[in-house]
């Protein structure tokens, strides 16, 4: 399979495509695992962005003033409030982990147990202080702000439930990339893929875009849900 | 360092590359962050968030998640779909302009009415 005509060009000219789709054999060439889970994100993107799509629709729609992001996320630390700094920190702490997870998937294919199993623990580390700091922020916006899916004091209703809808859905994606980081690590740590796999780390790989998707799904509700 | 065949599926890029893009998504979400910090409005808010949030996806897809290195039949399956998704934007942003029209007709205040010719 690896040595037919096809496997020689570029993969990249049109060509490459028609043979790749047109002919009697594999059309990835990929391990399954990658192909299936980059399916799996294919899907995914498509409840993010109907999440998105619907926020944008009642954003567009309401009579009532959107309550100001800049604001609602303002937060102070002793003087005078910061706008959106929590937001931005979260971004950054997301941003270092997806960073994090790209050297363990590049250690992986080096087959340097050690550092991968210890960057993909930071990246979960970060992961679970990520989601730690969405929780301070839903507990603010909820006990101090009045924030509720059905309503809330600054402005039109529709705010609480596309922002619990969209950062809760979010979160949910990171605690799951969190355990799944954290058992693919332990096993990196076991030697479970020695003894299994033949010492093949394809799935460190596989978590791993998993993961950058949770970041690439930050990037576009930090855009469209707190900086628009 | 040498880059291995992508025909095997293995993806071994340069340590570099990454720690590059890495710098540069933390350059451009503090780009996006100083964009609501100095309150920029209008046209060049909108036009400077959308900017900064296509590269930055596009980096993490392109090298983090090695879109650039597959083959086109792998990028062409997962990123062409989601073009549909713009006649759903289109279609939400025009249903969504009615609704808006609708509610002004129907449950504000103050209706529009035609001022009669009294001064």
């Amino acid at each position: 399979m690896a040595h037919d005509a096809t496997t020689a060009d570029s993969g990249k000219s049109l060509k490459s495509l028609v043979n790749d789709w047109a002919q009697d054999k594999q059309s990835f060439e990929v391990p399954w695992g990658k192909a299936m889970m980059w399916i799996f994100l294919l899907s995914d993107t498509f409840i993010f962005s109907c999440f998105l799509i619907s926020y944008m629709k009642v954003r567009i729609s309401t009579t009532v003033p959107w309550p100001n992001p800049s604001e609602v996320f303002a937060l102070s630390f002793g003087g005078d409030p910061i706008p959106l700094i929590l937001i931005a920190i979260m971004t950054f702490v997301l941003i270092t982990s997806s960073g994090t997870m790209a050297l363990a998937v590049n250690y992986g294919y080096r087959k340097d147990k050690n550092k991968t199993m210890w960057l993909m623990f930071a990246t979960a580390a970060l992961g679970a202080t990520f989601v730690g700091m969405q929780a301070f922020e839903w507990t603010k916006l909820i006990v101090e702000e009045g924030v509720r899916p059905w309503g809330n004091p600054m402005g039109a209703a529709q705010f609480g439930s596309a922002f619990f809808m969209i950062t809760g859905f979010h979160g949910l994606h990171v605690s799951a990339g969190v355990i799944y980081l954290t058992i693919v690590a332990l096993r990196v740590k076991s030697g479970y893929y020695d003894r299994h796999k033949g010492g093949n780390y394809e799935i460190v790989e596989i978590a791993g875009l998993y993961w950058h998707f949770v970041d690439l799904v930050w990037v576009f509700i930090f855009a469209f849900f707190y900086l628009w | 360092m040498a880059e291995t065949a992508t025909a095997e599926g293995h993806q071994q890029h340069p340590l570099s590359i990454y720690l590059w893009i890495w710098l540069l998504l933390f350059v451009l979400s503090a780009f996006s962050y100083m964009v609501d910090y100095l309150q920029l409005q209008g046209m060049l808010r909108w036009s400077l968030i959308l900017l900064f949030m296509f590269l930055k996806a596009g980096f993490i897809v392109a090298i983090f998640m090695h879109m650039a290195w597959e083959r086109l039949a792998l990028i062409y399956a997962i990123l062409l779909p989601p073009l549909c998704l713009l006649v759903f934007i289109g279609l939400m942003a025009w249903e969504g302009d009615y609704t808006l029209l609708t509610r002004i007709a129907s449950f504000t205040e103050h209706v529009f009415i035609p001022a009669a010719g009294h001064h």
